[in-house]
């Protein structure tokens, strides 16, 4: 019997990258993705389940289908996506909810990834320049999104600890870059003008998006309960990653930040979250050892990740996008996915 | 349907018991690959490395500083060779001078003479600095994180400089001249315990009148939120011009015999008494190397 494997937040970057690839391998029997918002790749035999954010009706899908394995790909990071109530609802309640749903009696799940991020460790001035898993963060957390995945992590620990025989594994990821992901730092170094910090050249880490998928991949293969740091080799400096982009950096000063972009976010030209402004001045690295010593091996290095980016945007500038935006129709979906007519074995 | 090797391997070890599988957020020590992948294309364009310093801002900063070290402070060393030429130690100094003048001196001294990079651990007020906090990483300043000297010694056999007075030292008045405030917690030996490294202890005589502090300001410091505001010697002699002005003091650097630890490295605890013993003990040398080489000096000027 193959794996039942759940995917939450199937219409992220993540959950769809990581369904595509768990639909090509012939030891997933089911797919199920669950999110509020529609898949934004195509997939072939994935069951989408709608559900609202905080993932209300979960429980019972993990009975009704039984699933073994969850994928928790959907943890927001990004503050300038939505409301911080939102976020909220989402990383921290959802987490609570899939634990909820995971942890009831009878329960089949044997193995829990979750997708966190390397803005737990937060950026300040005294902070160790190559953060470890068990490294305590220097600084308080100040921003909602820091706040929220320390409470999601607070419920993956308890979780494994009451639950010794599932497999969990959490995987904190450093700032992903990569041909398709849009992140805030993405869209920095998008701009005309790359923002940075006057009087600031902090270093700066960088996950290939490709490294991230099969990360995800590696650790449901392969059994690792634990924390692992997700990250490329090697740490740049700020204005050489804007160099690689082939741009020029525009600074902001050091003081009032928020302030001085107010009419630029106004104009919704510049959205820089109050966590990136900290890791513009301070930057932040993380050590990837634990993750490579588990046999994991990258396919890109800091420095690697921002060419292959900056490699895509030339590509973009030149051509547009290079492949239209997929566009999810329920009908049309559930027609290939159920309908007799359709014949699946060919 | 075909099953993958993993998951039979997990299907039998569900069988015979599930204590095999240990779910606490601890990592399974997985034995290390035996084989080393390719090396990664890296196209770096710049020389900063995972430090943030830049040899070529290094060198720079050398060919500028050098004519102040060989003609305004006359720097002599005693005892140079007792500092390692390969494998990492934690050089161990007193801390001196409003505007601490000797830790450029000790890393270019040793930097020009033993052709080894120097790295300066220093409170995180530089890094939190703007442009202060760029420059002095560039030129090997690290922020003094534990895990930091841990690897800069263990891993990379680096020569790292640090002053366990920290702040307490150069924010000494003028009176208080060359008595060394307390060694901090005794951080410094049990990092060099655990990156098993010696520790080399170095005695600096001239910084403390290079740039002499006659009263603080506390409350502006406050305001300022920097450590401390000093008013210096300096700044009623050159006025303005005095918060970066040194007097011209003869520095005169002696470097102590190393001291090795015999404790097995990398482990978790060190006895907390054998550290507070050492640190006191290196304490105590540097500050009576100090006494001797006061009374050898004729003049705080000419040496």
């Amino acid at each position: 019997m193959g794996r039942r494997v759940l995917i939450t937040g199937l219409g992220t970057f993540w959950g769809g990258r990581v369904a595509q690839v768990l639909e090509a391998r012939d030891d997933v029997d089911v797919i199920i993705g669950l999110d509020a918002m529609e898949p934004q790749v195509k997939l072939e035999r994935t069951e989408f389940v709608r559900s609202d954010e905080n993932y209300s009706i979960l429980s019972r899908i993990v009975q009704a289908t039984g699933v073994d394995t969850i994928v928790h790909t959907f943890l927001v990071v990004d503050s300038t996506q939505m409301a911080a109530k939102t976020m909220h609802e989402i990383n921290v309640i959802g987490t609570m909810n899939l634990f909820a749903a995971a942890s009831s009696p009878g329960s089949t799940v044997r193995d829990v990834v979750v997708k966190s991020s390397a803005l737990i460790y937060g950026s300040s001035p005294r902070d160790p320049y190559w953060y470890r898993e068990e490294n305590r963060r220097t600084s308080t957390p100040r921003t909602r999104a820091e706040r929220s995945l320390l409470e999601v992590e607070g419920y993956v620990r308890d979780f494994a600890r009451d639950n010794p025989h599932v497999c969990v594994t959490l995987l904190r990821f450093s700032n992903v870059l990569g041909p398709d992901i849009v992140t805030p730092l993405a869209k920095a170094l998008m701009l005309p003008l790359v923002p940075s910090v006057l009087g600031f050249d902090p270093r700066f880490q960088f996950v290939h998006e490709d490294d991230v998928v099969s990360s995800i991949l590696f650790v449901l293969e392969n059994e690792v309960p634990g924390v692992y740091n997700v990250a490329g080799d090697g740490q740049l400096p700020w204005s050489e990653v804007a160099n690689i982009a082939g741009k020029r950096t525009a600074p902001m000063p050091p003081f009032g930040i928020r302030l001085a972009t107010a009419p630029l976010r106004r104009l919704g030209l510049v959205d820089l979250p109050p966590e990136l402004i900290d890791l513009l001045k301070y930057g932040r690295g993380v050590d990837n050892r634990r993750l490579k010593e588990a046999g994991f091996h990258y396919q890109f290095t800091s420095a690697g990740t921002v060419q292959s980016f900056a490699e895509a945007l030339r590509l973009r500038s030149t051509v547009g996008d290079h492949h239209p935006a997929y566009e999810y129709q329920e009908d049309v979906e559930n027609f290939f996915r159920h309908s007799p007519a359709v014949q699946r074995d060919r | 349907m075909p099953e993958s090797q993993g998951r039979q391997v997990k299907v039998t070890q569900e069988a015979t018991g599930r204590e095999v599988k240990s779910a606490s957020l601890v990592p399974l020590q997985l034995p290390p690959l035996a084989e080393e992948p390719d090396r990664l294309a890296d196209p770096r364009r710049g020389d900063v490395d995972e430090w943030g310093r830049s040899e070529r801002m290094r060198a720079l900063a050398r060919r500028i500083y050098d004519p102040v070290y060989r003609r305004w402070f006359r720097v002599g060393w005693e005892g140079l060779e007792k500092i390692p030429t390969d494998g990492g130690a934690l050089l161990v100094a007193n801390h001196a001078g409003a505007i601490p003048s000797d830790a450029p001196a000790i890393m270019h001294g040793i930097e020009t003479e033993l052709d080894r990079p120097v790295y300066g651990l220093a409170d995180h007020f530089f890094k939190g600095a703007p442009v202060l906090g760029t420059l002095w990483a560039r030129n090997g300043g690290v922020v003094a994180h534990p895990e930091n000297a841990y690897r800069l010694l263990r891993e990379q056999d680096q020569l790292v400089l640090v002053f366990p007075e920290g702040s307490k030292g150069t924010a000494k008045t003028y009176q208080e001249r060359y008595r060394l405030r307390r060694f901090g917690r005794g951080g410094f030996i049990e990092i060099a315990m655990r990156a098993g490294v010696p520790i080399v202890p170095i005695a600096v005589m001239g910084a403390e009148e290079s740039m002499p502090i006659l009263f603080k300001l506390p409350t502006l410091a406050k305001v300022m939120g920097v450590p401390y505001v000093p008013v210096t010697a300096n700044m009623l002699a050159f006025g303005p011009l005095g918060a970066l002005a040194y007097f011209p003091a003869k520095f005169k650097i002696q470097v102590l015999d190393p001291v090795r630890f015999d404790v097995e490295p990398d482990q978790p605890r060190y006895s907390r008494s054998r550290i507070m013993d050492e640190s006191e003990a290196i304490r105590q040398r540097i500050q009576e190397a100090l006494y001797e080489m006061l009374r050898q000096r004729r003049s705080v000027w000419f040496g």
